[in-house]
């Protein structure tokens, strides 16, 4: 993960320009980002309010197309794709985690994280199989009948982490993963998506505001006003690190 | 590198109908109130049919105004119709973005949609159908102007599919614009 050899690029952008509205009003919301993430790595995407976190998340997930610039995700120019093959590629490729949750409010936990696996091809029963398991290693594997409603903010959210992991995602998406959740529970959340990050190697993209993020970062973005302002390694964090303890 | 194969594969129907079905049973009472409009609209509708259909002995009522009057049934019809479903599709763009997120294609969501409207189509219209109609044909029974049977029967698989037609139409113009909309976009929309 760390040795410069092995790094390989699951995520590429270049020169990405997203502009929202026309004239006068218009915001250029991201203005020219050309970034590499890397295979197995826990990045996290840090910058003030309304510098584009999200807007670089809703591009590299394929969520919305950019103005001018590429996209690619495991080398393939995601502007190239059809509506299926898009569908595909969130199907297969990434996983969603959102400050809201976004859970299904009409279907059960385990309907939440099976509902990914059937778009996959999945039969019914080797989905609830793989679900249960899932929602195990989330913690949450006796609370798996239960609806969104009747579920805790941090329960939610962690249905929200074993749902993204339904097919075997290459990349974990999230944007602001603790925004909504108490500073204990946000802890939890930013632990088991680190341990998710060392033990199944999937890489994680996480949009935050978040302090508590930055111990368990290998790399941190630095956006301002769209741009990339900033790339600090998990070295040089330590360094300043101890600098700072030092003094 | 794990390079991505594309195929072009879509769940089963069941899928669409459990998540259809899901959506009905918890929303129930929300389901009832539009099906409520749909119904409504239909046993007004169903209530003028049976009244042309009537064997005329006293025309109280010249054609131009029956016209009207089933005209009119249409058209309200038609506005409860779309209103309730065009509002059950845009309080649902949150929804709609996030199983998009999961790997939806877009026309699983319509699928969605669709079934959702058959089965309240059908629920609201045939009941409204049954009511509207019954209640002309004893409101002319007691006039003394008993209807004829077999065309009370038609005028209930007529409103019916009426019924049925304009729910499913009146759902999949806003469920095929909402699933065609980027993802990012359905996400945004609260309302
Ligand atoms: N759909 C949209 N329409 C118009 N402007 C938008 C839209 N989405 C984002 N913007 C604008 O783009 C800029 C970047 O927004 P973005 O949501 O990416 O910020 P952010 O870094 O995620 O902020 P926050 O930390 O508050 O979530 C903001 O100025 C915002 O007002
Ligand atoms: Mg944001």
């Amino acid at each position: 993960m760390s040795s410069v050899a092995d790094k390989e690029v699951v995520v590429r952008t270049v020169d990405v320009v997203k502009q929202y509205g026309e004239g006068e009003a218009a915001v250029r919301a991201l203005n020219g980002v050309t970034c590499e993430i890397f295979n197995g790595e826990y990045l996290s995407i840090m910058g003030p309010s309304g510098s584009g976190k999200s807007t670089l998340f809703n591009m590299i997930g394929g969520l919305d197309k950019p103005n001018e610039g590429s996209v690619f995700v495991n080398s393939v120019d995601i502007a190239q794709l059809t509506a299926k093959e898009l569908a595909f590629l969130r199907c297969h490729t990434i996983g969603y985690i959102f400050q809201t949750f976004n859970l299904i409010t009409v279907r059960t936990a385990l309907e939440n994280v099976t509902l990914p696996m059937l778009f996959a091809g999945l039969t019914p029963d080797e989905a609830e199989e793989r679900g249960m398991k899932l929602l195990t290693t989330v913690g949450l594997g006796h609370r798996f009948h239960h609806r969104p409603s009747e579920l805790s903010g941090g329960q939610q959210q962690r249905v929200a982490i074993a749902r993204s992991l339904a097919n075997n995602p290459s990349i974990i998406l999230a944007d602001e993963p603790t925004g909504n959740l108490d500073l204990k529970t946000g802890q939890e959340i930013i632990d088991l998506l680190r341990s998710l990050n060392q033990e199944r190697g999937v890489t994680i993209i996480s949009a935050t505001h978040d302090h508590k993020m930055l111990d368990v970062s290998d790399r941190i973005f630095h956006i301002r006003d769209g741009v990339l302002a900033l790339v600090e390694t998990r070295d040089e964090l330590d360094r300043s690190k101890a600098t700072a303890s030092g003094s | 590198m794990n390079q991505t194969q594309f195929k072009n594969l879509d769940p089963p129907l069941r899928v669409a109908w459990g998540q259809a079905l899901a959506s009905i049973r918890v929303r129930f009472l929300r389901m009832l109130i539009t099906s409520l409009g749909v119904a409504l609209g239909i046993a007004f509708f169903c209530s003028m049919q049976t009244l042309r259909l009537a064997p005329q002995k006293d025309s109280t009522q010249s054609p131009e105004q029956m016209q009207w009057l089933i005209g009119t049934s249409l058209v309200m019809c038609l506005v409860g119709v779309t209103n309730s479903m065009l509002m059950s599709v845009t309080e649902r763009y949150r929804e709609i973005g996030t199983i998009k997120c999961l790997g939806a294609s877009d026309t699983f969501i319509v699928k969605v949609f669709f079934f959702e409207a058959i089965l309240l189509g059908f629920i609201g219209s045939l009941s409204g159908a049954i009511i509207g109609t019954a209640l002309m044909a004893i409101t002319m029974l007691v006039l003394g102007n008993p209807p004829i049977f077999v065309s009370t029967l038609q005028v209930v698989v007529l409103g019916t599919s009426v019924g049925i037609v304009m729910t499913v139409l009146a759902a999949i113009a806003p469920a095929v614009q909402a699933a065609r909309m980027p993802a990012a976009a359905a996400l945004r929309m609260d309302i």
